[in-house]
C-alpha cells in the first residue's frame, strides 16, 4: 500500500515535472494537471494511510479511524485545480488563436531576458 | 467578536458577484458599486487600523469553532496595516481604471478587480495556512483574468506564461502544507509555532522540508532572484491599472515570509536553524543586483518599471533576511514605499506609452509632456532612494539595521551600487523619453504644435481631446502617499518598530488565538480533532466556493 502510493505520487510528479519543461503549451497543462493529480494523492497521504477505519471518532468503542481532514483538503485542492485548469486552457487558447502558434516562450523581438518561464 | 473584521472579505465577495450578475451591460454602473466598495473597504481597513494599533490582537473564528481546529482571521498590527496599504492603493488604482477607460477594454474588470482584493485581503487577515493557500488561488485566479483583460497577442502569451508558473507555485504550496501537516498534525499558523517549536531535534527532517518548500513558495509570489522569471513579461504586459495593483502581490509574498518565518519557523526554533536566513539573504541581494541592471538594460518602458519592482522586492527581502526587529521595522517602511513608488511608476509608464508607445527612445513631444516628466521624476526619485523622499529613508533604516550583520559589507554595498545604477538607469529612460524628444522636434515633420511649444511651456501643446483628468489625480494620490509616508516618518518607523517587536516576540499572538482551546467543548480527549476538521473542510469548502465563483466570472 505505502509502496503502490508513493511511487504512484513520485511517478506522476516526474512524469509532471518532465512535461511542464516542454515548450509547448498542451504537454505543460497536461504536466500541470500530473503534478495536481500527484499532490492530491499526496495530500490524501498525509495523514496517514489507514484502510477500512471511518474518519469518525467513536467515543463508545475503541475503534480505528482515519484522519479526515486531509480528505477535505483534498477535495478543496481538486476543485480549485480544477478551475485552474479549466482557465490555463482557456488562456492557452486565446494565446494559440492570436499568436497562430503554440510555443510556450515568447517571440524573440521582446525576449530580452528571462521570459523563458 | 468583532464581526468588522470579516468585511474586508465580505463586501468584496458580495460585490463582484452583484457585478457579474445584474450589471453585467452598465459600465458606468459598475464603475460606482467598483469604486464605492473600494471607498467603504478604505473606510473598515481604517477603523480596523486605528483598533489594532495598539498592538491588541483581534481574532475572529469562523463559524464559531475554536482556534486550532476551526480556521481564523487573525488582526493585529502587521495585518491591520498590510490591508490599509492595499485598500488605499486599490482606490488610487480603480480610480485610475476608471479615468484612463481601461475598464472598457474587456470584460467583468471590477468584477475581477473585487475578487482580486478580496483575496488579498483575505491573504493578509487569515491565521491558518491552507486557507492562506486558498486566499493565494482566489488572488491569482482573479489575477489571471486580470492580466489578460483587453486581451491581444502579446498579452495572451505573457499570460500563458504568468498561469503555467503560478500553477507551478501552487502545486508546491499543497506539497508544502502536506509535508508540514503530515509531522505537525496542525495547520493554524499560531498552533503551528507551538507544535514546531516543541518537534523532538530528530524530527527535524521533513519539517525542514516543508519549510524549504514553503519558503520557495512565497519567494515565487514574491519574485525572488532565480524564481522571478515570471515577473518582468507579466508586469510588463498587463494592463497598466492591473500591474499597478499588482505591486501589492509581491509584497504578499515577502509578507507570508515575514509571518510564517516568525511566527513558525522563527530564527530561535532549533528544528530549522540556519535554514532560511542563510539563503534568504544571499538570493535577495541578487535579485537586487539583476533588479538594477535589468533597470539599466531595459528597452522598454513596462520593463523598466518592472525591474524596478524587483529591486525594491529584493530590498525589501533584504531587510527581512536579517532576521532582527530593527530590521523588519525597516523593511515594513519600506514595503508601504516600494508599493506606492510601484504603482504611480507603472501608472506613469501607462500614461506615457498611451501617448507614445513603449519604447524607450526620442518620439515627439508627446502630450502633457511636462506633468509627465515630473511625475516620472519624482516617482523615479523615490525609487531609486534618492534624498528628499521615503525611499531614501527606508533604505537608510535597513542599512542602518544591517549595520551589526556579519554581512553588512554585502548588504551595504550591494544596496548602495545598485541604488546607483537604478538611478542611471532611470536617468537614462526619462532623458531619453522626456528631454530627447525635445531635440527631435526641430526636425520633425509637425510643424503646428512646434510654434507653439518655444520656450519652457511644454504644457501648450495641443491636445486632440483633453484628457481625462483623474488618472492624474490617481498618480498624483500615490505620489502625495510617498510624501505622507516621508512627512510622517516618524509616527510611521514607531508603529513599524512596533509591529516588528510583535512579530519577534509572537507570544500575545499565540495566546490570542489559541486561548479558547481549552474550552470546553467535549468530554472526549485531546483526540477530539474530528470536531475541528469538519469546521477546517466547511471553510476551506466555501473558500474553494468562491474561487470557482471567479473562475466562472473569468
Amino acid at each position: 500500500m505505502e509502496l503502490l502510493v508513493a511511487s504512484a505520487v513520485g511517478l506522476l510528479t516526474a512524469a509532471g515535472i518532465y512535461l511542464i519543461l516542454r515548450r509547448r503549451t498542451f504537454p505543460v497543462i497536461l504536466g500541470t494537471s500530473l503534478l495536481s493529480y500527484a499532490v492530491n494523492v499526496f495530500l490524501f497521504a498525509t495523514g496517514r494511510l489507514i484502510t477500512n477505519a471511518p474518519p469518525i471518532l467513536n467515543k463508545y468503542a475503541d475503534v480505528p479511524y482515519t484522519d479526515p481532514l486531509p480528505q477535505a483538503l483534498v477535495l478543496t485542492a481538486i476543485v480549485i485545480s480544477f478551475g485552474m485548469t479549466a482557465v490555463v486552457v482557456m488562456v492557452a487558447l486565446g494565446a494559440y488563436l492570436s499568436a497562430k502558434s503554440d510555443r510556450i516562450n515568447m517571440d524573440e523581438t521582446a525576449s530580452a531576458d528571462g521570459e523563458d518561464a | 467578536m468583532n464581526h468588522l473584521l470579516i468585511a474586508p472579505i465580505v463586501l468584496p465577495a458580495l460585490v463582484a458577484p452583484f457585478i457579474i450578475m445584474t450589471l453585467r451591460y452598465h459600465i458606468d454602473l459598475q464603475r460606482i458599486f467598483s469604486v464605492a466598495s473600494t471607498v467603504l473597504l478604505v473606510a473598515i481597513a481604517l477603523v480596523l487600523a486605528v483598533q489594532a494599533a495598539d498592538g491588541t490582537v483581534q481574532i475572529y473564528e469562523l463559524g464559531d469553532w475554536q482556534a486550532p481546529f476551526g480556521i481564523v482571521l487573525v488582526l493585529d498590527r502587521l495585518s491591520a496595516m498590510m490591508v490599509l496599504l492595499t485598500t488605499l492603493l486599490a482606490l488610487a488604482v480603480n480610480l485610475y481604471a476608471v479615468g484612463s477607460k481601461w475598464d472598457e477594454r474587456g470584460h467583468n474588470f471590477h468584477a475581477l478587480y473585487q475578487f482580486q482584493l478580496m483575496g488579498i485581503l483575505g491573504a493578509f487577515l487569515t491565521g491558518d495556512a491552507f486557507n492562506l493557500f486558498v486566499f493565494f488561488e482566489v488572488l491569482l485566479i482573479a489575477s489571471y483574468g486580470l492580466m489578460i483583460h483587453g486581451g491581444g497577442t502579446r498579452r495572451f502569451q505573457a499570460g500563458v506564461q504568468y498561469v503555467v508558473y503560478n500553477l507551478l507555485g501552487s502545486t508546491l504550496f499543497l506539497f508544502a502544507l502536506g509535508t508540514i501537516y503530515a509531522v505537525t498534525g496542525t495547520l493554524n499558523m499560531a498552533d503551528l509555532a507551538v507544535q514546531v517549536a516543541a518537534l523532538p531535534a530528530e524530527d527535524s527532517a521533513l519539517i525542514r522540508v516543508g519549510a524549504v518548500m514553503l519558503l520557495l513558495v512565497f519567494a515565487i509570489k514574491a519574485s525572488l532572484l532565480p524564481l522571478h522569471f515570471w515577473l518582468p513579461a507579466s508586469y510588463a504586459h498587463a494592463p497598466a491599472p492591473v500591474a499597478a495593483l499588482f505591486a501589492i502581490m509581491t509584497k504578499v509574498g515577502a509578507y507570508a515570509i515575514l509571518r510564517m518565518y516568525t511566527l513558525v519557523f522563527g530564527p530561535d526554533v532549533a528544528v530549522v536553524e540556519g535554514l532560511v536566513g542563510d539563503w534568504l539573504l544571499p538570493a535577495a541581494l541578487l535579485t537586487v543586483a539583476v533588479g538594477a541592471i535589468g533597470v539599466l538594460g531595459s528597452k522598454e518602458i513596462g520593463r523598466l518599471m518592472s525591474f524596478g519592482a524587483i529591486t525594491s522586492v529584493g530590498t525589501l527581502l533584504t531587510a527581512i533576511a536579517l532576521f532582527t526587529p530593527e530590521a523588519a521595522a525597516a523593511a515594513l517602511y519600506y514595503s508601504v514605499h516600494s508599493t506606492l513608488a510601484a504603482a504611480a511608476l507603472f501608472l506613469i509608464a501607462d500614461m506615457v506609452r498611451e501617448r507614445q508607445g513603449g519604447a524607450i527612445a526620442a518620439h515627439p513631444v508627446m502630450a502633457q509632456s511636462g506633468l509627465i516628466s515630473v511625475l516620472f521624476f519624482v516617482a523615479a526619485i523615490a525609487t531609486a532612494g534618492m534624498p528628499p523622499l521615503s525611499g531614501f529613508l527606508g533604505k537608510l533604516l535597513i542599512l542602518d539595521a544591517a549595520r551589526d550583520d556579519p554581512h553588512a559589507v554585502w548588504v551595504w554595498g550591494v544596496i548602495l551600487v545598485s541604488s546607483l545604477i537604478t538611478i542611471m538607469g532611470f536617468a537614462r529612460a526619462g532623458t531619453l523619453i522626456f528631454w530627447k524628444s525635445h531635440g527631435l522636434d526641430t526636425s520633425d515633420t509637425l510643424a503646428e504644435p512646434e510654434i507653439e511649444v518655444t520656450g519652457a511651456d511644454q504644457d501648450a501643446a495641443p491636445v486632440p481631446a483633453r484628457p481625462a483628468a483623474l488618472p492624474f489625480v490617481a498618480t498624483f494620490a500615490l505620489l502625495a502617499g510617498l510624501v505622507a509616508l516621508t512627512v510622517f516618518a516618524g509616527p510611521m518607523t514607531r508603529y513599524t518598530a512596533a509591529t516588528a517587536q510583535d512579530l519577534f516576540a509572537p507570544g500575545a499572538y499565540i495566546d490570542t488565538v489559541l486561548a479558547n482551546r481549552d474550552r470546553p467543548v467535549t468530554e472526549s480527549d485531546h483526540e477530539s480533532a474530528g470536531y475541528g476538521t469538519a469546521a477546517h473542510g466547511d471553510g476551506s469548502g466555501h473558500g474553494a466556493d468562491d474561487a470557482t465563483t471567479t473562475e466562472e466570472s473569468h
